[in-house]
């Protein structure tokens, strides 16, 4: 008995494939791509004072850890879209008469606004901030003015946590699980759609009728978009009255983008099943595409975290974009043209996984 | 007699999986109107040349037509007026008689489908079933609801494989008299089977073996096809008797069949010289007309000969 179980997974080699693969990439995932200790956030400087305090406080935080300096702008309106959009995960307002204030020793002000949608991205970094001040003007504050560490430090920071002002890790978690459960079922039910046909021998009776193969993909993608957007409103309906997760953009939006979502999901799971051979196959090919989604999207450990390497993968799975679009929505209130720059991977996943699933179809035995 | 009189018009059909060549270079003309018998022993390429005719598998080689239209270009239209039924039961176990037969008419546009989904029920007698789960039909019923299946869109071929396999007398029977029903109101039927009975109620027969077409023709061609002289034994010890039989020059081939023997050979006076040299007063020797089977057998063994 044991033999033949063994005889058998070494006939199938894709089983056998992903029995090694996916303990290798669950290894490759949490042993090196996930860090909960996200560093070299993007970070905007809005700096209203130019003096040389103001530039050794900008050096500092360029030269620390947590925060990557990716732009320096004057320009109001410009700071709240980096950080609406996402481009930046905080932005650091330097006031005017920040050099005068601290020379007078007035410990001024500088406000740090933070991208919280998740607050386990901006935690760690929010927490370092103070530490970096005590240590910022060592040398710069010579004389009287040194008694200043001595007191809180020298700069007071304001941190201002946008869009999930208290740190509520559900606002988060609950938008976010709409695209892993989307990613999850979706796949795996299309996958099954045809394999399911190929192992039950309806596949030979199907191919035989003149049914087209674009009739047959459609036919197998159209009721589950149906499913999907069940599965889309009761999340949402939980997101709204137990959770109680703000929605302060358009759940028209929204919806429309589950719409693009699932479609691509589904299509995944067609390219799936017109590759796999048996049902097995199918669900470990799903399983396969259902780990980085959830690990490597922003899901469960933040995006920035990560290596770049683990980046570029994620960047290519349509669930990475799909929760920044609903988190955008749903927390920041973002509409089509914050999103945009989400849309265009989504389509463009969606258009090679048609391709390569009709293309994979064949409408003989051959 | 004109192209369009042939259902079937195919000449050098071949195909190949890998290196091996399962259908080789076969020629079969099949009249409208004709039930044609396909014979053949398991593994000699049946299903995959049907699966030709009907735009499952495309040739690697030959040429020819399917009801006016070529096999390898027209697949879609062949498509649409053939009826297939799979050698394995393929339809949706977990939908009702009634919802498989809908769905297979909604895909061939059948018009008026309700009406056409009636008719099909009633006229195979599964009307009082119509509600009952595919998966829950016994062999018989399967065929029926498979054979209602295949007709529903009216098509102008039946490509049958092994329809009766796993199927009772009786059903068997009945299933015949439908497919000459059938045929009669103008229906071409391509049927598979192991059963030389069904073999001996088709109009035309051809008999495969290793991808290879061995003979064909009406019954009294193919059993003239190979010139064999078959004798039947009774009386004890047929075991021993046999193994005396096999191998001595003349005797191709000893068969059992129940209480005889079948022993056969295509020369008639060196079969005689061998049986004669076994021959005791305790059993009887009779010389009989050599059957389908003993012909067929007979093919197989010189085709072994020739291919394997
Ligand atoms: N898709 C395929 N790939 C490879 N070999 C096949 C395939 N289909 C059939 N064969 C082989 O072709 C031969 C003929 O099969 P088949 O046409 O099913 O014979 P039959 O129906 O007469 O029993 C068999 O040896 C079978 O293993
Ligand atoms: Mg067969």
């Amino acid at each position: 008995m044991v033999l033949k179980e063994f005889i058998q997974m070494k006939r199938d080699r894709v089983t056998f494939g992903m029995m090694v693969g996916i303990p290798l990439m669950q290894l490759m995932m949490f042993g090196f791509a996930i860090n909960s200790d996200p560093r070299h956030l993007p970070t905007a400087v809005l700096a209203a004072d130019q003096g040389p305090f103001a530039r050794t406080f900008i050096q500092a935080l360029r030269t620390s850890d947590y925060f990557a300096l990716v732009r320096e702008t004057n320009s109001e309106a410009e700071a709240q879209r980096l950080l609406q959009v996402g481009d930046v995960q905080f932005v650091v307002n330097i006031p005017a008469d920040f050099s005068r204030q601290l020379l007078r020793g007035e410990r001024p002000s500088v406000l740090i606004e933070a991208d919280a949608t998740d607050p386990a991205a901006t935690g760690p970094a929010l927490a370092a901030v103070n530490a970096l001040a005590g240590s910022i003007f060592n040398r710069d504050l010579p004389g009287p003015l040194a008694r200043l560490h001595a007191k809180a430090g020298p700069v007071d920071f304001l941190i201002h946590a946008h869009y999930n002002p208290e740190n509520i890790t559900q606002y988060n978690v609950v938008p976010g699980l709409m695209g892993v459960v989307l990613t999850m079922t979706m796949v795996i039910i299309t996958g099954l759609a045809i394999t399911r046909e190929r192992e039950r021998g309806t596949m030979e009776n199907l191919l035989a009728t003149p049914v087209r193969p674009f009739e047959v993909m459609v036919g197998k993608i159209l009721p589950y978009i149906a499913v999907g957007y069940i599965q889309v409103s009761l999340i949402l309906l939980a997101a709204h009255f137990i959770f109680h997760v703000p929605m302060v953009g358009s759940l028209l939006l929204l919806y429309a983008m589950a719409l693009l979502f699932i479609a691509a999901n589904l299509a995944v799971g067609i390219t799936f099943s017109t590759l796999a051979k048996n049902q097995l196959q199918a669900v470990q090919m799903a399983f396969f595409f259902f780990l980085p989604s959830i690990l490597l999207s922003g899901f469960m450990f933040p995006f920035r975290g990560m290596p770049p390497w683990a980046q570029a993968i994620g960047s290519c799975l349509p669930n990475t974009h799909f929760l920044r679009i609903v988190r955008g929505i749903l927390l920041k209130g973002n509409g089509l043209a914050e999103i945009a720059p989400e849309i265009w991977p989504l389509l463009l996943f969606l258009a090679v996984a048609m391709t390569i699933g009709v293309t994979r179809y064949r409408q003989t035995l051959d | 007699m004109s192209a369009t009189d042939f259902a079937i018009d195919v000449t050098g059909i071949t195909k190949r999986f890998g290196p091996k060549t399962v259908v080789n270079a076969i020629d079969l003309q099949v009249r409208r109107g004709e039930i044609y018998g396909f014979l053949g022993p398991n593994g000699s390429g049946k299903t995959t040349f049907i699966r030709m005719l009907c735009g499952l598998l495309t040739p690697d080689g030959g040429s020819g037509t399917c009801l006016g239209y070529d096999v390898r270009t027209q697949q879609a239209e062949i498509k649409c007026h053939v009826g297939y039924m799979t050698q394995k039961f393929s339809y949706y176990e977990d939908l009702s008689i009634r919802e498989n037969l809908d769905f297979i008419a909604r895909i061939y546009d059948v018009p008026d489908r309700a009406a056409a989904v009636e008719r099909s029920l009633v006229r195979l007698g599964l009307q009082n079933r119509s509600a009952q789960l595919a998966g829950q039909l016994s062999g018989g019923w399967k065929q029926r609801l498979a054979l209602a299946a295949c007709l529903i869109h009216s098509p102008q071929l039946l490509l049958l494989d092994e329809p009766t396999a796993g199927v009772d007398p009786k059903a068997r029977r009945e299933f015949w008299d439908e497919i000459h029903q059938l045929a009669a109101d103008g229906l071409t039927v391509l049927i598979t089977t192991h059963y030389m009975d069904e073999a001996e109620r088709c109009h035309r027969l051809a008999y495969l073996a290793y991808g290879n077409l061995l003979t064909r023709g009406t019954l009294t061609e193919v059993l003239q096809s190979v010139k064999l002289t078959t004798w039947t034994v009774t009386g004890p010890a047929l075991r021993d008797l046999a193994a005396a039989l096999r191998g001595r020059d003349g005797v191709e081939q000893v068969v059992a069949f129940g209480n005889t023997l079948h022993v056969s050979g295509r020369d008639p006076a060196r079969l005689e010289t061998a049986i004669a040299a076994v021959r005791t007063p305790n059993h009887e020797w009779t010389r009989i007309r050599s059957g389908l089977e003993d012909v067929f057998i007979s093919l197989m063994d010189g085709a072994k000969d020739n291919f394997a």
